[in-house]
């Protein structure tokens, strides 16, 4: 897989200071989870945060605060019991990890709802403090999705298929990370479905006649 | 590429590489035998930053302390998931309190943040130093930081230390979000090619 679009430094930093609502956290995650690229680049902006508490003047513990995790630690595992071992999950599937607690691990067993000619879509329920909107898509083989701009910002990943739209071409693993003035015309490519995983911050707001009288339909 | 390293050693930084090699030290006794005078020194170093990290994201003292206490149970129950190639012990301990941070203090969900810890992944970096390279990338990233304009370095401290939303940053520095993101990718770039010009 070679990922030519990634995530913009900005979101970068927003990620590492944990300033991700959930809906952007899982599609910047799914992203991770297939770019070592971007890994690199979290790892550098995480280092920020490491180096920020390093710097910190500490502040006072109260005495004995050691002991007294230590104990608590002994009762709720056994007393002096090692840790679990905690073991890191390796994973199989066309779903990227990150996203398999929301979707399951396979593509071929989403539940698809359609939304508009060639268009289905799946939504994923977030947590309740979520404000952003979490969902697939799924558009057939060669379809347009109406033109639109954003009404906030919003990130697209691609998990299978192809797209093409101003920006370039979006393959397995790229993600359109947009800011909210943008606006573009995607258009799927001819032999194979386009599955994308999508997060937005507001409703987008289609244009043309057309495609405003599409918008309650596609509800995205 | 090490080569180039090793030379790299300004006077000034050799206090921090030589602190984050002895918590690397120290991560991998806790991680081998369950060491517990081992994790009572990273206690002692770590405890009383993260608690005055949380205060400055807006807890009261005992609720920074609690949530330091989370944080560092945390660190003990996770230390097998601890890769030293990826980073200094101070940016994966960061972690944990950043995940905590957003589950406990701003009451959202830091799911995705969690899983992606647990992913068995081969290490990106590319060749067979790169534990020595992740701690001197703590004493590059620790001088950049220092060297950051003012401007840069406040957007960094607002977002990271007081959790503020970069929209916020922008209502609270009455600049566009625009200019806020700009600063933010400023900064990240400065850091990233002054990492760059080791390799
Ligand atoms: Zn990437």
């Amino acid at each position: 897989m070679t990922i030519l679009h990634h995530l913009d430094d900005a979101t970068v930093m927003r990620y590492a200071s944990g300033d991700l609502d959930e809906a952007f956290a899982a599609v910047v995650t799914s992203h991770l989870a297939m770019c070592p690229e971007c890994r690199r680049a979290a790892r550098l902006a995480e280092a920020v945060g490491g180096e920020l508490i390093e710097a910190c003047e500490p502040a006072s513990l109260p005495a004995g605060a050691f002991e007294r995790m230590m104990s608590q630690i002994g009762e709720i595992g056994r007393p002096d019991a090692p840790p679990p071992k905690q073991v890191a999950r390796t994973v199989a599937g066309d779903v990227p990890a990150p996203l398999q607690r929301y979707v399951g691990n396979s593509l071929d067993a989403i539940a698809w709802r359609h939304i508009a000619p060639g268009v289905r879509k799946h939504d994923i329920a977030l947590g309740s403090k979520s404000t952003g909107k979490l969902y697939l898509l799924n558009i057939a083989p060669g379809r347009a999705v109406p033109e639109h701009g954003h009404g906030g910002s919003e990130m697209t990943l691609v998990l299978s298929g192809a797209y093409r739209d101003e920006l370039g071409r979006f393959a397995a693993g790229d993600i359109a990370d947009l800011d909210e003035h943008v606006e573009h015309q995607p258009c799927v490519d001819p032999d194979a479905s386009c599955i994308c995983l999508v997060a937005t911050e507001a409703p987008t707001r289609f244009k043309g006649v057309l495609s405003r009288l599409l918008q309650p339909v596609f509800g995205i | 590429m090490l080569a180039a390293l090793s030379s790299f050693r300004p006077a000034g930084q050799d206090g921090t590489e030589r602190m984050a090699d002895i918590h690397k030290d120290l991560m991998a006794r806790v991680a081998a035998d369950r060491d517990r005078e081992a994790f009572r020194e990273l206690f002692e170093h770590f405890a009383p930053r993260i608690k005055a990290w949380l205060m400055k994201s807006g807890a009261d003292h005992a609720l920074a302390e609690d949530l330091m206490q989370d944080v560092m149970t945390s660190v003990w129950r996770k230390i097998d998931l601890y890769k030293p190639e990826n980073g200094s012990a101070s940016t994966w301990i960061f972690t944990i309190a950043r995940n905590i941070r957003i589950d406990r203090l701003r009451r959202a969900s830091s799911r995705p943040y969690t899983d992606i810890e647990t992913l068995d992944m081969p290490s990106d970096e590319a060749d067979g130093e790169e534990t020595t390279f992740a701690t001197q990338r703590a004493t590059i990233v620790a001088a950049a930081l220092s060297e950051l304009p003012v401007e840069q370095r406040e957007v960094i401290e607002l977002s990271f230390n007081q959790d503020l939303a970069q929209s916020e940053i922008a209502q609270r520095l009455d600049v566009p979000l625009g200019t806020v993101k700009s600063r933010m990718r400023l900064a990240y770039s400065k850091l990233k090619s002054s990492l760059e010009a080791l390799q």
